[in-house]
């Protein structure tokens, strides 16, 4: 019959008319600025450094080594390596970087730079709402802007955080328990009594 | 006391007139009336943009507009103050004129679009006693205005001096032409069984009531039919979707009015609408019961707001159409407007004879139904066939 | 002589003037129209609704689109660049200024011109009609079936060809390539 599918359309689109002031199903838009999508677990924007502890310049976990600068694909990381060295949180010296710049209106979100970190001090920050009115300086983020606390790391990803906390207390340990056996052996060397050659014994006979 | 509040603004102008010298009373008499026209039908434009925002986007799972309030305060209104910025950021666009246009051309399409569209609406009654004007012919006088707007559009798709404004001015008065057909045959029916074309007489012969229903022609075979056939039709008259071909976004860009911009692209837009409201208050004169209320314990309500509620209610529903249906092809429409809507429209007539000849009763009604419902079918048939919906043979390159 | 009468009067006689001389053609065809609206500004001026506004519906709404659709297909792209007026418009005035007198002379001489202005008769639509159905039927009649032949012919005109010239035509070109079956990969 003709018009017939006509009337079972108008019948969908009057149902969906009048579902979308009851149902949230029907009426899916968000009304950002008010109301805002929690964001995934994984959604990652711009990088950003891990500190460990209260002060975010001596717990910064970043050691200079520039892997993620040279794998960057953009070429968006620009590391200045220090002169001197700061104990990192096995207590061995390490280099720091002396200015650690993100420009993010080159960075492409890739996550290489996270993932060829071998010190789990770079990571993914979910903050998109970084939009400045200078377009060369604004965009350009600091060692200071970009160093963010441990738990707020966790805030944002807690299982990658949690998951990045045991290895590093994991290799923490076998640090610890590395250096306590080699102070046994060495405690143990010195307190062990004098060894006796056998040209002594030759004399003595 | 509803008579009184029925009759407010007869009165109301009665006692403003009243204060003019006798000499002047014509005068301000009709200024009055004409200049209410388009200050209500203007604000009523303004609001069922937002309405039509809105109600598109609710269909399509989103707010529509829901910001503007007042303007320059933190009052949202729901969206409904939108046409505030609408309007102000139409009027301080640029006015581009093409330079090969043809300036004086250019500059009169979108007046001339406007005035006869205004014209229409001096001959609606919108409610008991408050028509403009009555003309004798009246019906007559409102198709012959609704004429004139085609030579708008011929005037705005040429002077542009763009091939795609020709070629969508052409398109859309071969569709105004093509429709006009259904919908002045259809409107014959009713002024068939009424004898006159004074659209008072029309409304006064829908104002009876059979236990508590009215007379509305639309329900009646011929009414019903005659009353949807109008309403495709005036779809198509003010270039609507699924008609809006002419002035379609993704196909021509704009059409006829490609080459318009800034207050120019404003007048066109308010005559479409305003020819879309003058319209629909013909049909709602002519089928729908004018001002009359549908059931007769609810006659209390002043007449003109039975007018302007099924004023609103058909705009809903063009909206509603907008929303659920894909535009139309050129030669689909034609073929619709050619081969169904104009074969019904006649069978509509003879129906009306029938109708008018019979006695009143039940058998009336079955050989006029039956009548109505076979040419429909046999037609949506016929019309359904010519469509080669055979299974599609891809053919890949080797 | 009312003023409404003046004024609509050289409107329309401004507007056919300009429909003479202007150079652009469809800037012709649009002042024909502001004279054909004049003319039915002149019969509304005489009460007679209906004829007014038929010939708006007619005229305006109809006859001035095929007068803009033929101008616009057979239009030559370039417009002249003075007032195209035939070499003997002068024996042209003279002729239609003597037809002007006669008639004039004519109109007011005859008998049955009454010297005192009438009350204008009630003619409504409905009287109209009446007469349309009694007296004038076969007028009406004729007309409709002019209206249908020329409904007829312009569907003849713009029918596409007879399906007997389209198989020789494709005759024709199945006997220049060999077709190759086509290939029916999509269709399952």
């Amino acid at each position: 019959m003709l018009g017939e599918q006509i009337i079972r359309g108008m019948a969908v689109t009057a149902r969906n008319f009048f579902g979308s002031y009851v149902s949230k199903n029907r009426l899916t838009t968000v009304q950002y600025p008010e109301e805002r999508l929690t964001p995934k677990e994984n959604t990652r924007q711009f990088p950003f450094l891990v500190y460990d502890g209260d002060d975010w310049e001596k717990g910064l976990r970043c050691v200079a080594c520039q892997i993620c600068e040279k794998e960057c694909p953009p070429k968006c990381i620009y590391i200045i390596k220090s002169k001197d060295k700061k104990p990192d949180y096995k207590g061995q010296p390490q280099f720091y970087p002396a200015a650690f710049d993100v420009d993010i209106s080159v960075c492409m979100s890739c996550q290489i730079c996270v993932e060829v970190c071998p010190f789990d001090s770079i990571k993914m920050n979910t903050e998109f709402e970084l939009s400045a009115d200078d377009r060369f300086g604004g965009l350009l983020l600091t060692k200071d802007k970009l160093a963010m606390s441990n738990e707020q790391y966790h805030r944002i990803h807690p299982t990658e955080a949690t998951a990045v906390d045991e290895h590093l207390a994991e290799e923490k340990s076998k640090a610890e328990a590395k250096a306590r056996a080699a102070a046994e052996a060495r405690a143990k060397v010195a307190a062990a009594p004098p060894v006796v050659t056998s040209s002594e014994v030759v004399k003595v006979v | 006391m509803f008579k009184t509040l029925d009759q407010f603004f007869v009165v109301l102008k009665h006692q403003v007139v009243g204060f003019v010298p006798a000499a002047g009373q014509p005068l301000v008499s009709a200024l009055i009336s004409v200049s209410v026209i388009p200050l209500v039908f203007a604000t009523l434009f303004a609001f069922i943009t937002v309405f039509e925002r809105k109600g598109i986007g609710r269909i399509q799972n989103r707010y529509g507009p829901n910001r503007v309030g007042i303007p320059l305060t933190k009052i949202r209104l729901c969206g409904f103050g939108q046409f505030i910025p609408d309007g102000i950021k139409s009027l301080t666009k640029e006015d581009i004129v093409p330079r090969a246009a043809d300036k004086v051309v250019h500059f009169l399409a979108p007046v001339v679009m406007l005035i006869p569209v205004l014209l229409a609406y001096t001959v609606l009654p919108f409610g008991r006693n408050m028509t403009v004007t009555d003309f004798d012919a009246g019906v007559l006088f409102f198709f012959a205005v609704g004429g004139a707007v085609e030579l708008s559009v011929f005037m705005a798709g040429w002077s542009s001096h763009n091939k795609y404004s020709m070629l969508g001015a052409m398109r859309a008065i071969a569709q105004m032409i093509s429709y006009e057909i259904p919908l002045i045959l259809s409107a014959v029916t009713v002024i068939m069984i009424v004898g006159s074309l004074k659209l008072n007489d029309i409304v006064a012969s829908q104002n009876g009531y059979t236990h508590g229903l009215a007379h509305w022609f639309v329900f009646t075979p011929w009414g019903l039919a005659g009353f949807i056939l109008f309403f495709i039709a005036s779809l198509a008259e003010s270039n609507r979707t699924p008609f809006d071909l002419p002035e379609a976004e993704s196909e021509i860009i704009a059409g006829y009015f490609t080459e318009y911009s800034g207050f120019k692209f404003a007048l066109f837009f308010l005559g479409e609408y305003l020819g879309m409201f003058a319209i629909i208050g013909l049909g709602i004169t002519l089928f729908l019961g004018g001002w009359t209320a549908p059931f007769s314990f609810l006659t209390w309500v002043p007449s003109y707001l039975w007018f302007f509620a099924k004023l609103i209610a058909l705009v809903f529903t063009f909206i509603w159409i907008r929303a659920t249906l894909p535009r139309l092809r050129m030669d689909q429409l034609m073929n619709f407007a050619w081969k169904f809507m104009l074969p019904l429209s006649l069978v509509n007539i003879v129906t009306v004879g029938l109708w008018h000849f019979m006695d009143p009763g039940p058998l009336r009604w079955l050989a006029c139904s039956a009548l109505i419902f076979g040419t429909y079918a046999i037609l949506g048939r016929g019309l359904m066939n010519h469509q080669k919906l055979a299974k599609r043979i891809y053919r890949f390159a080797d | 002589m009312s003023p409404a009468f003046i004024v609509i009067a050289i409107v329309t006689l401004f507007a056919a003037a300009a429909a003479m001389s202007l150079r652009n053609l469809v800037h012709c065809a649009l002042s024909l129209v502001v004279a054909l609206a004049g003319l039915a500004a002149l019969y509304l001026a005489l009460d007679a609704q209906f004829v007014g506004f038929v010939q708006i519906l007619v005229y305006v709404g109809a006859v001035a689109i095929l007068i803009v659709f033929a101008v616009l297909l057979t239009r030559s792209d370039t417009t002249p660049n003075q007032t195209v007026l035939s070499p003997g418009w002068g024996i042209g005035i003279a002729i239609s200024a003597v037809v002007f007198a006669t008639l004039g002379w004519a109109t007011l001489n005859s008998p049955g011109l009454p010297k005192e202005m009438l009350q204008a008769p009630e003619t409504t639509v409905k009287n109209i009609g009446d007469l349309l159905m009694t007296r004038y039927v076969l007028p009406l009649e004729v007309i409709g079936l002019l209206l249908t032949a020329a409904l007829i012919g312009a569907v003849i005109i713009a029918m596409k060809e007879g399906p007997q010239k389209a198989n020789s035509e494709e005759q024709q070109l199945k006997a220049e390539k060999p077709s190759s079956p086509p290939l029916q990969g999509g269709a399952r």
